[in-house]
């Protein structure tokens, strides 16, 4: 078998992915300042903001461990990671068969776990409550988020994300009721999983209501700006993992150079669109007091089994 | 020769060489260099001998040999099969990395002790492998009680302490209720034909309702072993209470004796496996799951907390093995072969990280004096090399890619996701909610995971008033950490390279059920691909996995400092610039845990005490009990009382009435014996 290409085509894909997260994140900024009328800052800033932040010299507290200092490195090795393995621009990617879904929402836990514990390393009352409250969330989501991605596995009899791809996408069009509620959990989840609106809100620093924030605090420089890319492409997986289950069509195949400036634009138009609307859900909704995120959660969870029944129930 | 040679010789040998270690240790009682530098290390090697052993025998068909001893008429009957095979692997792996870490463990003992503690530790190995070489229900009772019994008087090694007297007595009992019921199940198994080889009760012919008498009882008996609930009261009391390294081989080794009791009594002796003895397998597994990781998540003793989640982790196995029940039950032995595996996979993954999370809790202990979590904090800086050990086993148990936890639980889905086979709709629909609840789980055991080592070893040292932590002897000893690392490195191998085992355990799976996994799975995607129904529907390279996610860390690294810079200042934390801060305001174990006593507040039973706001001392108490003792033990035991008290009765304690009771049976024989 030739892998050449596809192998090729790996490595554009998540470089490519790891570079345009932060333009996603100033799409969101941007349309939220807009939908706030407020002016907006540019769609670029957060390159500028990585770049600042990257020559700055790093303050670290006196007696923080080795592990502090490579959590950020960890964190975004993850996300690389994932970045490589969710299909973004094409399906049947070599290095995919590595890691299914089961496997990606391990890779997210395992960054939660290092930031979590990195939060706790400086003995902070800050960096413990940061990681307590996220470990919450955490635990919370990932029923919800497993429920979900196996609906999905049980549509396409595959826990593949590009086979589950391929076949929502290519093979058969067909309208599946059980997907509509798992869409409605995963979206829940996301929001969840990636700090946003209802459940965390990313440009606080309330110290009373932050959670991402609040196990971030001692970081700074180059560690700060490795955890914010890390984070924005978290976003970016997130999304495109929802694109992949949801509306998968316009996803090129591997090697096929021809499908790829229409998957390009395809994938431009669905961020800008779900970019866009995470904007309008975060300008729409007020953040939930911490222990709200329960029902929240719950509700993702019963709504994603809901699916499930209904995939078992109407076989579609 | 041949027979010499043979995997089921060499397992008895290493189980003579662990009594003949067990029996010179008192011969040289006054000599305790004798039980650190010959016995346990000379143990930890018959450990590895017994698992190259058992290895071996999960290859080759069962050996079987009679030994002319124990009763007239009743020799000992010993076999080996695949089975038995992999479970003395788990034996003698584990026990080696623990023996190893006794060695060093022990230095400060004194001699008589020492002995005593060599010879009731080397027999207990010694009984753990006759349990799994037993082939007939005699020489297996013999074996299972030899085991309680030695672990019992491991438990109470410190008995000058009350508390820990009334934790051995309590797993005595329950140990002790589990055997009758074990005992029981033999009985119903033999079917009055007096036969008490494995093989004849493999023949037996049962009825269904008979079969599933039998089942309860051997899933009763050996979940009191395991700890399932509602019988797992013991387990948090009498781990804890024994010292480190016995910790480690009851919660890693010992429980999973009962897995393997269970596995050979209902796969094997039982046979025919109803899907509806696998539902009540899936029920009990999930609540003990939850139960085991809920409560874990509220302790502050390290190995309290340790012990909760062997409760957990035998709720996860059991999982696995109720969803294969659930399989063969309905006819599909390819998945149910699956469920198996990865019920015994994760049966091996726990031994190995909870055997590395006891060792590492017994460092702290020694280094420190330490169990309480909330007096610990910062001994990453201070004990570096039992942090990183205890790390692996903290991502290891948390179910994180690429260790091995992560492996079995994601065999457990796979399993799950086999699911549409089912004809039965509602079974169809409840197994993907188990898998939900073990995905809850994982997460929550991560959650404890994160609160155990951010507070004992990330942070700053907690109470500088009372006692802080700074180690005694540093860092744990060299036979300590050799010991951690042996197990360390057990976590790698099975999280990367789980190929190798699954092939391993699919011929466990055959030789129990019959069937396999299919043929593609085994042999068409090679070893680096995990792939247990087909590659197209699911697949997992922990290898690749691994390589990849450290080359882009290292590649982030390598890029920020070739185009940035490495320069780094140190200054105070920052904490949003709050001024005061003191060690005292990070999170306590407790504290951890309060967002979990808010969402499942009512699975607790609390007692707290709050300060007023004009306290002028304000103090907070907060006190977190098992429900289980007030709707179920304390019951039974005021039940108890109750019988016996009446009972008593019949004592009159005068020897005239004595001979009227005897007087009356005989005439009461006499009207049934003609």
């Amino acid at each position: 078998m030739n892998y050449g290409p596809g192998i090729a085509f790996q490595i554009l894909q998540s470089v490519f992915v790891v570079l345009a997260a932060p333009l996603l994140v100033g799409w969101v900024n941007q349309c939220r300042a807009w939908l706030q009328n407020r002016s907006a800052p540019s769609i670029l800033l957060p390159y500028f903001t990585l770049a600042k932040l990257f020559h700055k010299d790093a303050v670290m507290a006196h007696d923080a461990s080795p592990l502090f200092r490579a959590t950020p490195y960890i964190l975004f090795g993850c996300m690389w990671l994932a970045a490589g393995i969710v299909p973004v621009l094409a399906t049947d990617l070599p290095f995919a068969p590595a890691a299914d879904i089961i496997a990606l929402v391990g890779v997210f836990a395992l960054a939660r776990v290092f930031s979590a514990l990195a939060a706790m390393d400086i003995g902070t009352s800050f960096g413990g409550l940061g990681a307590r409250r996220e470990m919450l969330i955490g635990f919370l989501a990932e029923p919800a988020m497993l429920m979900t991605l196996f609906t999905a596995a049980f549509i396409s009899g595959s826990t593949q994300l590009t086979t589950i791809v391929d076949t929502l996408a290519h093979r058969e069009f067909a309208i599946y009721p059980s997907l509509a509620f798992a869409a409605v959990a995963f979206l829940m989840v996301l929001l969840a999983e990636n700090a946003r609106i209802p459940i965390d809100n990313p440009t606080t620093h309330l110290e009373l209501t932050m959670l991402h924030e609040a196990m971030i605090l001692e970081y700074s420089a180059r560690h700060l700006a490795l955890i914010e890319w890390a984070v924005a492409i978290k976003l970016f997986a997130y999304m495109t993992i929802g694109f992949a289950l949801f509306v998968p069509w316009g996803i090129a195949e591997a090697g096929d150079w021809s499908a790829l400036p229409l998957a390009i634009g395809a994938l431009v138009a669905k961020l800008a669109l779900a970019g866009a609307g995470l904007a309008l859900i975060e300008t729409l909704l007020a953040k939930l007091r911490l222990f709200l995120a329960p029902e929240f959660l719950s509700t993702a969870f019963l709504l994603a089994v809901l699916g499930m029944l209904t995939h078992f129930l109407v076989r579609g | 020769m041949d027979v010499l040679s043979s995997p089921l010789a060499g397992s008895l040998l290493v189980a003579v060489t662990w009594l003949v270690l067990a029996a010179a240790g008192l011969i040289t009682a006054g000599n305790a260099a004798f039980a650190r530098r010959v016995a346990f290390p000379l143990g930890a090697l018959a450990g590895v001998a017994l698992a190259a052993f058992g290895l071996q025998a999960v290859w080759l068909p069962a050996q079987t040999l009679t030994l002319p001893l124990g009763l007239p008429d009743l020799p000992f009957h010993l076999r080996v099969d695949p089975l038995a095979g992999f479970f003395l692997m788990l034996l003698g792996s584990v026990s080696a990395g623990i023996s190893v870490y006794a060695a060093g463990y022990f230095r400060e003992e004194a001699s008589g002790r020492l002995a005593l503690i060599s010879l009731q530790y080397h027999v207990f190995l010694a009984s753990m492998a006759f349990v799994l070489l037993a082939d007939d229900a005699y020489l297996f009772m013999v074996a299972w009680e030899t085991m309680a019994l030695s672990s019992y008087f491991l438990v109470i090694t410190d008995h000058q302490q009350p508390a820990i007297r009334k934790a051995g007595f309590l797993y005595l009992l329950i140990a002790h209720l589990g055997a009758i019921a074990i005992l029981l199940c033999f009985g119903v198994l033999h079917g009055g034909r007096g036969d008490y080889t494995f093989n004849a009760l493999r023949a037996a012919e049962l009825t269904p309702l008979w079969a599933t008498v039998a089942f309860a009882l051997a899933f009763f008996g050996f979940g009191a072993k395991a700890g399932m609930i509602p019988l797992h009261a013991w387990l948090p009391e009498a781990h804890p209470a024994a010292p480190s390294p016995v910790s480690a081989l009851m919660s890693g080794v010992m429980i999973k004796t009962a897995i393997y009791g269970m596995v050979r009594v209902i796969y094997d002796l039982i046979g025919s496996v109803r899907w509806e003895w696998g539902m009540v397998v899936l029920v009990v597994g999930a609540g003990t799951m939850l139960f085991g990781v809920l409560y874990a998540l509220m302790q502050h003793d390290l190995k309290r907390l340790l012990a909760y989640h062997s409760v957990e982790n035998i709720g996860i196995i059991l999982l696995g093995l109720g969803m294969s029940m659930v399989f063969i039950g309905f006819g599909h032995p390819a998945a149910g072969a699956l469920g198996l595996i990865a019920g015994l996979y994760h049966t091996l993954n726990h031994a190995v990280f909870k055997g590395l999370l006891f060792l590492g809790a017994g460092s702290i202990l020694h280094s420190t004096g330490l169990r309480n979590l909330n007096d610990m904090g910062g001994l990453i800086r201070v004990m570096p090399r039992t942090a990183f050990y205890f790390l692996i086993g903290a991502l290891a148990i948390s179910a994180l890619p690429p260790l091995n936890g992560f492996v079995s639980e994601w065999l457990t889905f796979q399993t799950a996701l086999q699911t549409p086979l089912l004809q039965n709709g509602v079974v169809r629909s409840l197994l993907p909610l188990f898998a939900a609840t073990l995905a809850l789980a994982g997460a929550l055991t991560a959650m404890c995971f994160v609160k155990v080592y951010g507070i004992a070893f990330l942070g700053r040292p907690r109470e500088p008033a009372h006692g802080t932590p700074t180690p005694r002897s540093g860092d744990a000893g060299r036979m300590e950490r050799y010991g951690m690392a042996w197990l360390a490195a057990g976590c790698f191998l099975l999280g990367l390279f789980p190929t190798s085992f699954l092939l391993m355990l699919n011929r466990v799976a055959v030789s129990l059920t019959g069937g396999g996994l299919s043929e593609e799975a085994l042999s068409g995607s090679g070893w680096v691909w995990l792939a247990p129904a087909a590659a197209e529907q699911a697949s997992y390279s922990p290898l690749i996995f691994f390589v990849v996610i450290v080359a882009v860390t290292l590649l982030a690294f390598f890029l920020v400092r070739r185009f940035y810079h490495g320069r780094v200042r140190f200054a105070d934390p920052w904490d949003c610039g709050f001024p005061r801060q003191t060690s005292r305001m990070q999170d306590t174990a407790d504290a951890f845990g309060q967002s979990i006593r808010h969402v499942f507040g009512p699975l607790y039973r609390m007692d707290r005490s709050l300060p007023g706001p004009d306290d002028a001392a304000p103090s907070y108490a907060l006190k977190i009990e098992d429900r289980h003792w007030y709707w179920l033990y304390l019951p039974v035991a005021r039940a108890a009382e109750f019988v016996s008290s009446k009972i008593a009765l019949l004592q009159q304690g005068r020897i005239s009435i004595y001979l009227l009771y005897s007087f009356i049976t005989l005439i009461a024989l006499l009207v049934f014996v003609r």
